[in-house]
């Protein structure tokens, strides 16, 4: 076990835990920040993804000591008031069937707009192509991703 | 005008004391009302609410609270069926807020989630629910303004009694109506008046989804908390022989090590007591992270499991008795026994005229046969459960789609009686029928009983996919015998699977051809199977369709007319009795399509399949475009015409349509699971081909026949039709024929990128 300072949603939060331990882990079970889905635990389905310095990546596989020095966001901290255009363009869409990926996904898309504010098709394939969505929303998910990219 | 007697529904307007409904309340918040969006002034939440029936609560300030008493699992009940309460209720939907019910048998009817029947028999007694608490409302008003009854109106929230200029608000009588005399007789709206059904209303719980709120089992938390993992035997066939707790008990944060058992050996199961391993180990410790640490860690020993035997209670309360053969089985040789049925008899399950007389009579056979694997649900949120059992209580928190049914396991697994043990209805990541079979529930509670302290346990991806209740593997062998002028002399269909048929006899065409025969077979197997969206419709629909698909062609007919002409001699001169579809309706669907489809003005260099299927009281025909772009096939669009009555809730009722066409694809392209020695060989998503992103259709249309008949089933009849619409465009792309699911495979034999 360890003690690690992490700065997660501009807070700044202590965990002792051992230092393989997965920040998706760190997130749901210590922290109480429980957007953040678990899925595979292997990184290929993208339901654990949060920010890590503005970058999308698998919480699953990022391993809580090697997360210390950087920015962490999550689901929970993308917004203050659950308003980032993104979430705004999910429920104008009426994307989610069962929700649990969708976390996931918003935080891929918000990722890749960041990066890219008006991404193609093709763009919009390629980034979110590491989040699975069981319930297929795939098509309502580029609609919205588009939207977003009008009103960023 | 539809009267209808409240005794439909007694139980709803037991007068219960407690104003919160339900039992224990887990996770109560304003936020889980149906604002769609946060720019909307929220309502003050009420001082007092005042209970009309166990569905309708309202608030002196005129708020609104409807419980959504099925579970939910994205098919969106908990906006849809709260819906069809508003509408007889007569409120604004802006008053309302939802909440889920816990599981509460002696309050609400049904709370199970399958089988596409939510809706479909929700639609009278939620309605009649709603009015039934708008006729209190509407006494009250009389008895407070000392006039008729008969002369009140009402409109969004508000009633009114014009004569004499008389107004209040729903939330001034509720205290009074709660009170009165619960009416024998309500009357229902007439479909053309209503406000809210068939205006689309945005999913009550998207702000919590999209700002990532504890919605689902696996979110929850309570003080003093454990954490748990499971090690089950690594093939079916296999049991637990012993385990060396030693081998992890000094691990970090790991407290307990033992064994569970989930059937007492005199408990007879019910028809979801399906279990892939009813003796498991468990892991119990501080973290998940830990306790799936020392998963990988635990040694233990497994066996060869005999023959056995357990009785089980069916679907209609006749019991039988099911054996589970003993050995490690392979899928190579699960194709040859079922390629063995191609040339044996099944046994026969309907048959019409003279078929084999008229296979003589052939001019010329078609003979084609299909087939398609085992497949794994693969739910977003791995199965898993909190449980908190202490002394003679438990309260269970999971996903599960079928509360009742567990109750009676949790009966006999804790000892424990039902009045004490509280199931209360988890938001579900995903379900397709997987969760009908709630054991990990079961689990959890063993595991908190042995402990005596809460707990939540948790399947690894792996767990999830190596313990399933798979969809089965099946086979059809389809015969057409034909004239020397191409006419239609007869039909044969032989199906089966391992270990059940996907058959459906009396379902189109049977009823539309002269000489009809459908036999069924079926070969036991140690893997378990369950529940998989459309359940035997998700194959047998794929196989027909592109037979006749295949039939049409041969003919030298388009393959929408031909289809047409069958419905219109099931309709007009139908074989046989039993025929258990509407062939107008069914006719339809096709009709629709092609239209919205502009079927008959083809694209160059697109591809295009037709399918059309009826199963869970709905009919749904859908037409796929399909282009090879840089040597790969691409699914351009998706049409699909839809026939199930009034569409409750049409943004999200199109929604589910799409993401059926989308999981129809993925699975016509790659889904599979297979076995070795009982081992699945498939285990996480990087082997498990799941449809994504890059795969989805461009573009997807879902068209409802607008009709006034009542509701039927939306959740699955859009899957079974893909498979083949998906086979037929690959043949107008690349001049072959797929019958065996996946199809990755073979177009990657014909050098096509998959």
């Amino acid at each position: 076990m360890a003690l690690y300072n992490l700065n997660i949603n501009g807070k700044s939060q202590q965990v002792d835990v051992d230092p393989n331990t997965p920040m998706l882990w760190v997130l749901r079970d210590h922290l109480d920040l429980v957007g953040t889905k678990f899925g595979c635990g292997i990184a290929q389905c993208g339901a654990c993804t949060i920010h890590l310095d503005g970058n999308a990546v698998r919480s699953c596989q990022l391993p809580v000591s090697a997360a210390e020095d950087s920015k962490i966001t999550t689901i929970e901290g993308l917004s203050e008031a659950g308003d980032h255009p993104v979430q705004k363009a999910w429920i104008e869409h009426d994307v989610p069937q069962c929700g649990y990926c969708q976390a996931g996904q918003i935080m891929s898309a918000a990722a890749l707009l960041a990066q890219n504010p008006s991404p193609s098709d093709t763009d919009i394939d390629n980034a979110m192509n590491g989040n699975i969505c069981r319930c297929g929303t795939y098509t309502r998910i580029k609609a919205a991703i588009h939207t977003a990219s009008q009103n960023l | 005008m539809t009267t209808v007697n409240t005794k439909l529904d007694r139980r709803s307007f037991l007068k219960v004391s407690a104003l919160a409904g339900g039992g224990m309340v887990l996770s109560f918040s304003w936020l889980a009302g149906c604002k769609p969006t946060a720019k909307e002034e929220l309502l003050a939440m009420p001082k007092e609410w005042f209970e009309l029936n166990s569905y309708v609560k309202i608030g002196e300030n005129g708020a609104v609270t409807l419980y959504s008493a099925n579970p939910e699992f994205g098919s969106n009940v908990k906006t849809s069926m709260p819906m069809m309460l508003a509408e007889e209720l007569d409120t604004d939907w802006k008053m309302v807020m939802v909440e889920q019910a816990d599981f509460y048998p002696e309050r609400y009817n049904r709370q199970f989630t399958g089988g596409s029947q939510g809706i479909r028999q929700g639609w009278k007694p939620l309605r009649t629910a709603g009015a039934t608490a708008r006729a209190m409302l509407v006494a009250a008003a009389a008895q407070t303004w000392n006039v008729p009854a008969s002369e009140i109106t009402t409109s969004a929230g508000t009633l009114e009694h014009k004569a004499s200029g008389k107004k209040a608000g729903y939330g001034e009588m509720a205290s009074l109506a709660a009170t009165m005399e619960v009416p024998e007789e309500v009357t229902l709206k007439e479909i053309k008046d209503f406000k809210i059904i068939g205006n689309s209303k945005k999913n009550v719980d998207s702000q919590k989804i999209v700002t990532g709120k504890p919605l689902f089992a696996l979110d929850h938390k309570v003080e003093g908390m454990k954490y748990a993992a499971i090690v089950h035997p690594p093939a079916f066939g296999m049991k637990l022989k012993s385990f060396d707790k030693s081998s992890v008990s000094g691990m970090p944060g790991i407290q307990e090590v033992f064994s569970i058992s989930l059937f007492k050996d005199d408990y007879q199961r019910n028809f979801f007591d399906t279990t892939t391993y009813p003796e498991i180990v468990a892991i119990v410790g501080n973290s998940t992270w830990e306790v799936m640490q020392a998963k990988k860690t635990l040694v233990a020993e497994w066996e060869n499991a005999p023959e056995s035997k357990f009785e089980m209670a069916g679907w209609g309360g006749n019991t039988s008795t099911v054996t589970v053969p003993s050995g490690l089985e392979n899928s190579s040789r699960h194709k040859e026994r079922m390629a063995e049925y191609v040339q044996k008899s099944g046994s026969v399950l309907r048959r019409d005229g003279d078929p084999e007389g008229a296979f003589k009579k052939a001019a010329r056979v078609i003979e084609r046969t299909y087939s398609a694997p085992f497949l794994a649900h693969n739910t977003m949120e791995p199965m898993n459960s909190f449980a908190d059992v202490r002394g003679d209580n438990a309260v269970v928190y999971g996903p599960t789609q079928a509360p009742e049914s567990i109750m009676g396991t949790l009966v006999q697994a804790l000892g424990i009686p039902k009045e004490n043990i509280q199931i209360n209805l988890a938001r579900m990541g995903g379900g397709f029928g997987r969760r009908a079979y709630s054991h990990h529930m079961v689990e959890a509670a063993l595991i908190s009983q042995k402990i005596q302290a809460p707990v939540k346990m948790v399947y690894t991806r792996e767990d999830d996919m190596t313990a399933g209740v798979y969809r089965p593997t099946y086979s059809a062998t389809y015969r057409a015998a034909l004239d020397e002028n191409n006419n239609l002399l007869a039909f044969h269909v032989k199906a089966g699977g391992i270990p059940e048929t996907p058959l459906h006899a009396n379902r189109f065409p049977a009823g539309a051809i002269d000489n009809y025969l459908a036999e069924g077979w079926d070969i036991p197997s140690n893997i378990t199977i369950g529940a998989f969206r459309a359940p035997r419709s998700n194959f047998i629909a794929g196989a027909e369709q592109s037979f006749l698909d295949e039939l049409a062609e041969e003919m030298g007919k388009d393959p929408i007319e031909f289809r047409l002409e069958l419905l219109k001699k099931a309709e007009t001169n139908p074989v046989g009795k039993d025929n258990d579809y509407v062939p107008k309706r069914y006719a339809s669907v096709l009709e629709l399509v092609r239209e919205k489809s502009s079927w008959n003005s083809p694209q160059p260099n697109v591809s295009r399949g037709v399918s059309a299927y009826f199963c869970h009281n709905s009919y749904v025909a859908e037409v796929v475009d399909l282009v090879i772009k840089d040597n790969q096939p691409v699914v351009e669009a998706v049409y699909a015409a839809v026939d199930c009555g009034v569409v409750i809730n049409p943004d999200a009722a199109a929604n589910m349509g799409e993401g059926a066409i989308v999981d129809g694809i993925g699975n016509a392209f790659f889904g599979e699971m297979a076995f070795e020695n009982g081992v699945p060989t498939k285990t996480n998503f990087d082997k498990y081909r799941m449809i994504r992103h890059k795969e989805a259709p461009k573009k997807i249309e879902v068209h409802f026949v607008d009709n006034k008949e009542d509701p039927t089933g939306l959740g699955e009849p859009l899957f079974p039709p893909v498979f083949a619409a998906v086979a037929n465009s690959l043949y107008k792309a690349t001049g072959k024929r797929y019958y065996e699911q996946p199809f990755a495979p073979q177009l990657e034999m014909q050098n096509l990128k998959m």
